[in-house]
């Protein structure tokens, strides 16, 4: 059975099928992805004072990725724009370069973003016991200069026990009076080889950079994850287009391959267009 | 909305990014005085040209081969 309107236009919409369902589809997204953005923008306007992660996120990276997502926006188009001319060879180096973009995004995402961060840990302290731990949070000086206090120290957990937890110190806590850390690092600094010992009952909460470890990291975990699901079924649908099978709908009809690329490119750049949201509000503000 | 007509509107977002990266930069290269951030706003600002003169690029292009109709 012929499946009607791939290809010609519905004369009650004016459009072929798979343009409507993909702008039904992208208008539920927008709520998806609006209602999350909103309840990070809340949850950061809500944070006391000092307690909200700033600066942990891997800006260059961050950006790499961002150039690669707008490259496959641009080879996508291209691919489309190569079907409708009927040239496939073409078409077919341009999806090649689109599937490998994305791959290349979930691949720095997926095996050295997020990794990095599950090898970060973090110790808020108790608010009676900050001055213990001073010569790590530099309040003193911070409050003198009108900063906001630090309560958390941060590194790479050495050891512990069941008192006990032992930090190669991040150089925010190694050395807090130095002015330079008076701001977050957009380009991470390693962790020193400088050992801290946290007391166990001084910790009000310590963890990993888990989404447990703070609403920002939920939030960012939440939002990365969803947009990573869409990267990858993006790539997923791309790959089926560029395989053989697509050759021969190519040859019964190219018209109908260049809608199928054409649907799947606006799902693509919706993907990327939320990627450009995502990217100033987690690594930049 | 076609696929043009949303490609176009995602270059205008992608160059909004770009000038923001760089005035991000600049802001941060004035706090820090890092040069690093100073070669990170100048890369930005080249870029949102870049991408300006790539859209344009590709709005005549589609109407040069009646894609955008």
């Amino acid at each position: 059975m012929e499946i009607p309107y791939t290809v010609s236009n519905r004369p009650d919409t004016g459009l072929w099928n798979a343009k409507i369902g993909i702008w039904l589809f992208l208008a539920s997204e927008v709520m998806l992805f609006g209602a999350l953005f909103s309840a990070y923008i809340f949850l950061r306007i809500d944070a006391a004072p000092g307690t909200w992660p700033h600066g942990l996120l891997n800006v260059p990276v961050g950006t790499m990725n961002t150039a690669i997502l707008i490259i496959s926006s641009v080879t996508v188009v291209l691919a489309w724009a190569a079907l409708k001319m009927r040239r496939y060879r073409a078409y077919w180096w341009y999806m090649l370069a689109t599937i490998t973009c994305g791959l290349i995004f979930l691949t720095v995402k997926l095996a050295y973003e997020w990794p990095q961060k599950f090898e970060h840990f973090g110790a808020y302290i108790k608010p009676d016991a900050l001055a213990k731990y001073e010569k790590y949070l530099g309040n003193e000086r911070r409050l003198e200069k009108g900063l906001e206090p630090r309560i958390e120290i941060t590194g790479h957990l050495h050891s512990q026990n069941a008192t006990e937890y032992e930090v190669a110190l991040d150089p925010v806590n190694a050395d807090p009076d130095d002015p330079a850390m008076d701001r977050p690092h957009f380009i991470p600094l390693p962790v020193t080889d400088k050992i801290a010992t946290i007391e166990k009952a001084d910790v009000q909460r310590a963890t990993m950079f888990l989404p447990t470890h703070s609403a920002y990291f939920a939030s960012y975990f939440t939002i990365t994850g969803l947009h990573g699901l869409h990267v990858l079924g993006g790539v997923i649908v791309f790959i089926y287009m560029w395989l053989p099978v697509s050759k021969k709908l190519y040859q019964r009809n190219p018209e109908h391959l260049a809608n199928r690329v054409e649907v799947s490119g606006l799902f693509w750049h919706f993907v990327d267009l939320v990627w450009i949201f995502v990217f100033p509000l987690f690594y930049l503000l | 909305m076609s696929l043009k007509g949303f490609h176009i509107v995602f270059i205008v977002f992608s160059t909004l990014l770009a000038l923001g990266v760089g005035l991000w930069c600049v802001w941060v290269d004035l706090v820090e005085g890092a040069p690093v951030y100073l070669a990170g706003a100048i890369a930005s600002f080249v870029t949102a040209v870049a991408l300006v003169i790539y859209g344009v690029w590709f709005y005549r292009k589609m109407k040069r081969l009646r894609i955008i109709t």
